[in-house]
């Protein structure tokens, strides 16, 4: 028996279960890079000012105030009123709602399709590979704000078209990046262990290829992040994401835009809003490589 | 106990002849090498033989059915194998529990917790490594746990793909070893593939010396001591075997 590399810890580590000492190593590992808990930071205020935003609220976010337009910012409106006298904190605070949603349904929607359709193209190959790929491809030739502004043409403009024509665009890459993955999994020895154990493809692929792709998916939703926060706003800013009255970011910059000479914070604070979220996930997507790379596996 | 009999088994990739004819017969019960130089094509006649490779004709034969015709579920309750590197035969995420789980769960079969503590046991682990993942382990601990799973589904034949060459020598001996005895306990039929004559003079009855995809020549173990090998490939590969170890002695 060799029992060189016994460590004291194993027996601890035991007692709790896998997944939630690999959380707290994660948020320990993401803590420690100030870059990285800016990230985890920001993605934690955003589910906190979401969950108790009308609570911080000092105003109606819809409520109309036209004696009191264009205020500057001052104590009675933290960040000054817009050309309706709507007080910009608040709407703000009440815009997080929005914006979770919208990373939130992105994420779910497109993370199981691009895995799904990543990794059975690449484990399977051969015709299926194909037909995938070049429907992968077919998306991927268009710029995705495009993609999604002709989406959102053909559907109409609304905050959940948006989110549809958002994910939409937004799974070729990461179904591209599965099955790059799968590709330099599946002819490894445990994958050809489990096929001589009768594992079908559809267990294989679900329990030991899946588990081996989702580090590097989950890194790249957390980079896309970003992207979907400014394609968002993008889409909010032409008119074609969510409609007024709605305290979406993107389109709080839209109107504003005209007062922006005179009222500069109309158009300044939501735009501090989108930069400072899209940085913090950029951040926290760069972290989360650092700390889920393979290579640094055994740490954990 | 079952024998294996492998008839002209060949390869051909369009104009390229990969095996150009190979055939033998190993008893059952018995354990056969087949010995060779890199690229000779022992590992891939074992990867014919489980179907991890396709596109093979001739005819491999175990206990008189073709290993085409059996059903996957027969196949894998027939043979197994033992992967060459025990660091990437181990799903990296999946621990012993899971490894040794799956096929229980694929196949149906009932008390899973007993079962996995008597192959931990037959290997020689301790029963709580169940809840150990494979960068927890050594390499000889990890190639344990890959001869278990091997040993889970309770198959006739092992299939072993040079088990022992990726580890160091005195955990070599233990895995050889731990591989006679479940022999003896359990009345394996081995196929052997190795690059290493000591490994093959320990552990065979008889081996096939392959050049090329070729057979050259089989022999029994006791043509080793004084080469009676008959080809010269054969006589010559085993010359220089013998004299490194005496020049490692």
């Amino acid at each position: 028996m060799t029992d060189l590399n016994l460590t004291p810890n194993v027996t601890q580590k035991a007692s709790k279960p896998q997944w939630l000492v690999s959380t707290q190593n994660l948020v320990l590992f993401l803590l420690k890079n100030p870059t990285s808990a800016y990230g985890l930071f920001v993605l934690a205020l955003l589910i906190i000012l979401a969950i108790i935003g009308p609570l911080l609220a000092t105003h109606d976010p819809y409520i109309q105030d036209l004696r009191n337009a264009l205020q500057a910012p001052s104590a009675e409106h933290y960040f000054g009123t817009d050309e309706l006298g709507r007080d910009i904190y608040s709407r703000l605070l009440y815009g997080t709602r929005i914006s979770l949603t919208i990373i939130g349904i992105v994420s779910v929607v497109v993370g199981p399709i691009g895995l799904t359709i990543g990794t059975v193209a690449g484990y399977l190959g051969g015709k299926v590979d194909t037909v995938l790929m070049r429907i992968t491809d077919i998306f991927l030739s268009f710029p995705s704000l495009i993609l999604s502004l002709a989406f959102v043409a053909a559907l109409g403009p609304s905050l959940y078209n948006a989110i549809i024509a958002i994910s939409l665009t937004a799974w070729p890459p990461i179904a591209r990046l599965a099955r790059a993955e799968t590709l330099t999994f599946r002819q490894t020895d445990y994958i050809a262990a489990a096929r001589l154990q009768g594992a079908s493809s559809f267990r294989i692929i679900w329990r030991s290829i899946v588990p081996m792709c989702l580090p590097s998916v989950i890194i790249r939703l957390t980079l896309n992040m970003a992207v979907v926060i400014l394609t968002a706003a993008g889409l909010g800013f032409l008119g074609l994401g969510a409609q007024p009255p709605l305290p979406e970011w993107g389109a709080m910059i839209a109107t504003g835009r005209r007062y922006m000479i005179d009222s500069w914070w109309v158009v300044t604070f939501p735009g501090i809003a989108i930069f400072c979220v899209s940085l913090g996930f950029n951040l926290l997507g760069d972290g989360l490589r650092d700390a889920l790379d393979p290579k640094q596996l055994n740490r954990r | 106990m079952k024998p294996v009999s492998i008839d002209k088994l060949r390869i051909q990739l369009g104009s390229a002849v990969i095996l150009p004819d190979v055939s033998f017969e190993v008893n059952g019960g018995e354990c056969f090498g087949l010995i060779g130089e890199s690229g000779s094509g022992k590992s891939t006649v074992l990867r014919c033989m489980s179907l991890l490779f396709n596109s093979w004709s001739g005819d491999i034969r175990i206990d008189g059915t073709s290993v085409r015709e059996m059903s996957a579920f027969e196949r894998c309750r027939t043979f197994q194998m033992v992967f060459q590197d025990p660091y990437g035969s181990l799903h990296p995420r999946h621990s012993v529990r899971t490894t040794l789980s799956e096929p229980l769960k694929i196949h149906k079969l009932d008390n899973h917790q007993q079962r996995m503590e008597s192959a931990l046991t037959d290997v020689g682990l301790p029963v709580d490594f169940l809840d150990r993942y494979p960068h927890q382990l050594s390499g000889g601990q990890r190639q344990r746990v890959a001869i278990a799973r091997a040993l889970i589904l309770e198959p006739d034949i092992l299939l072993l793909d040079e088990p022992t060459s990726a580890l160091d020598v005195s955990v070599q001996a233990e895995i050889l070893n731990l591989l006679v005895r479940l022999r003896e306990e359990k009345g394996f039929t081995y196929l052997i593939v190795s690059h290493d004559l000591a490994v093959v003079d320990h552990m065979c009855d008889r081996f096939a010396v392959m050049q090329g995809g070729k057979i050259v020549e089989i022999l029994p173990r006791e043509a080793i001591p004084d080469n009676q090998a008959a080809m010269p490939y054969a006589k010559e590969l085993i010359a220089a075997s013998l004299k490194y170890e005496r020049t490692v002695e």
